[in-house]
């Protein structure tokens, strides 16, 4: 049984854990470009080595960031969202576009 | 010793030909360098010299030949996809299949058992009715089929109601085969190595030379060779190798594991399968019953077995098949796969030109190995993508314009 350290509920079975993908920057989706938000959606840098992920204590739906070796299959760090990100993200209505004249 | 031993001991015909070459010094310049001496790249070297007249063509293997993820699928052969370019693509692969022993003058034990994949809901049973369609439509062997069919199909399946997951029928697919993966591997790397093709394993690529947007070189533990083309066909480190051309994927390299029970007496003709259950089962010409799950849950670049995957299989192996209950695990691996989005593959040029990419092969790989060969080397050969795959061009995922293969196995839908 492979073990994973929760920051809200402590070291529990990595079966009670889900996967959530790379920690990436989302671009503004009112201004990026398709291809730039083609690449944030679908794009993987699926690095050989350490990376730094969301997963998701499934059974108390708390998302957090840890970091793992992908080649020693290796948990190094778990930690709170709030260590990365400081601001919280709203999502404002685009500005209408300028009717031409 | 007996003395009729002596004339083959004298005679110059033996001891016959190696089948392949001992590995050969590097050239300085190749026509097409293919990475990836997996059944793709091979079958690609093969049909360049073969059908292309281009000879003149090294194939870097960083370990040994069919070793990664040709040697370590369940073998299963089948054309029943979903999607109407899914469905083509995979059907010109089972027609090559039918006669690859023949093609390569080399048994890779292609043998047809029809092939179920079993519906447990009601949803299963539509996607199994619109897959039988769209299959019947492109003219693919492929019917639904009932609980009373499989009762006289399938005798030994467990069909009680009182069970988890009852069957309430199946996708049948007549054709659905299996063959030796490594065979397929040796037949296209001997043949090959006979028309000059140089298979170079144990040869490590470390890096590739993009000049001007164009693939150039490619240099190994071994030495720099420079290559008009080149060819990447590395499921599992797909990402790795692009990232050297500079090239960022839609691929997660996630494990997927399988295991075979020790030999017993032929007792289970046909190939079965359950996507609800994550299942797939058959026996191999030596009596092994070659059994596979789904995917792990995370992604790694690592082949560790799991008890935790063994345990989940066997519980559903069990219920479908409860006589299996005394046949025991003989041995357990895993494998990486390219996991795409679309559970599609992605097939063709890449943006660096003259630079192909064939990879995504997720759980579907094995069976498209011919298909790929002849496709990948007719686009390497004219320049044109042939539009059979043109559908898998990496740049649908900037297009929004992905392919949808739920017929793929191994993963949820």
């Amino acid at each position: 049984m492979k073990l994973m350290n929760c920051p809200l509920n402590g070291v529990r079975n990595i079966q009670e854990f889900a996967h959530g993908g790379e920690v990436v920057e989302q671009p503004d989706p009112n201004r990026c470009s398709d291809a730039e938000w083609a690449e944030f959606v679908f794009m993987e840098a699926n690095t050989a080595g350490v990376v730094r992920e969301w997963w998701c204590h499934v059974a108390t739906a708390y998302w957090f960031i840890a970091e793992r070796d992908t080649v020693k299959d290796e948990i190094i760090r778990t930690y709170d969202a709030s260590e990365l990100f400081k601001d919280r993200v709203e999502f404002s209505r685009p500005e209408a576009p300028k009717e031409e004249a | 010793m007996p003395f009729g031993l002596l004339k083959y001991g004298l005679s110059s015909g033996y001891p016959g030909k190696r089948f392949l070459a001992a590995r050969p010094e590097l050239k300085s310049n190749y026509d097409v360098v293919i990475i990836g001496g997996g059944g793709h790249g091979l079958a690609t070297a093969y049909h360049l010299a073969r059908y292309h007249g281009i000879r003149n063509v090294a194939v870097f293997e960083k370990g040994y030949i069919g070793g990664g993820n040709t040697g370590r699928n369940t073998a299963i052969i089948r054309s029943n996809y979903l999607t109407p370019e899914g469905v083509a693509f995979y059907e010109e692969s089972v027609s090559l299949y039918r006669q690859l022993s023949q093609e390569l003058d080399y048994n890779i034990l292609y043998s047809e058992r029809g092939h179920f994949t079993l519906a447990h809901t009601d949803s299963a049973m539509r996607t199994s009715r619109w897959r039988a369609e769209v299959n019947k439509h492109l003219g693919v062997d492929s019917e639904l089929v009932y609980r009373d069919d499989l009762a006289r199909l399938i005798p030994q399946l467990n069909l009680s109601e009182d069970v988890r997951f009852p069957i309430l029928g199946a996708l049948y697919h007549p054709p659905g085969a299996i063959a030796r993966h490594d065979g397929v591997a040796w037949g296209y790397a001997g043949r090959a190595a006979e028309m000059g093709v140089e298979i170079h394993q144990d040869t490590t690529v470390t890096d590739i030379e993009v000049t001007d947007g164009k693939v150039t070189g490619v240099v190994t533990d071994r030495g720099r060779v420079s290559c008009g083309k080149a060819v990447q066909a590395v499921a599992g480190a797909s990402s790795v190798i692009a990232d050297m051309a500079g090239l960022k994927l839609p691929i997660r390299t996630i494990p997927l594991q399988a295991c075979v029970s020790q030999p017993h007496k032929p007792i289970l003709d046909p190939i079965i399968v359950s996507g609800s259950l994550h299942v797939y089962i058959s026996q191999s010409d030596r009596g092994e019953f070659v059994m596979g799950g789904s995917t792990d849950p995370y992604p790694r670049y690592q082949t560790t077995s799991s008890l935790d995957f063994i345990e989940g299989l066997m519980s559903h192996v069990l219920e479908l098949l409860p006589h299996l209950a005394e046949v025991q695990v003989m041995r357990q691996w895993a494998g990486m796969t390219d996991m795409t989005p679309d559970f599609a593959p992605i097939m063709g040029e890449t943006g660096v030109e003259n630079y192909y990419i064939d990879a995504g092969w997720g759980t579907w790989g094995f069976k498209a190995t011919p298909v790929c060969g002849k496709r990948m080397a007719e686009m390497v050969a004219t320049g044109r993508v042939p539009s059979l795959i043109a559908p898998f061009r990496l740049s649908r995922f900037e297009n929004f314009d992905q392919v949808g293969e739920k017929g793929a196995a191994s993963v949820g839908h």
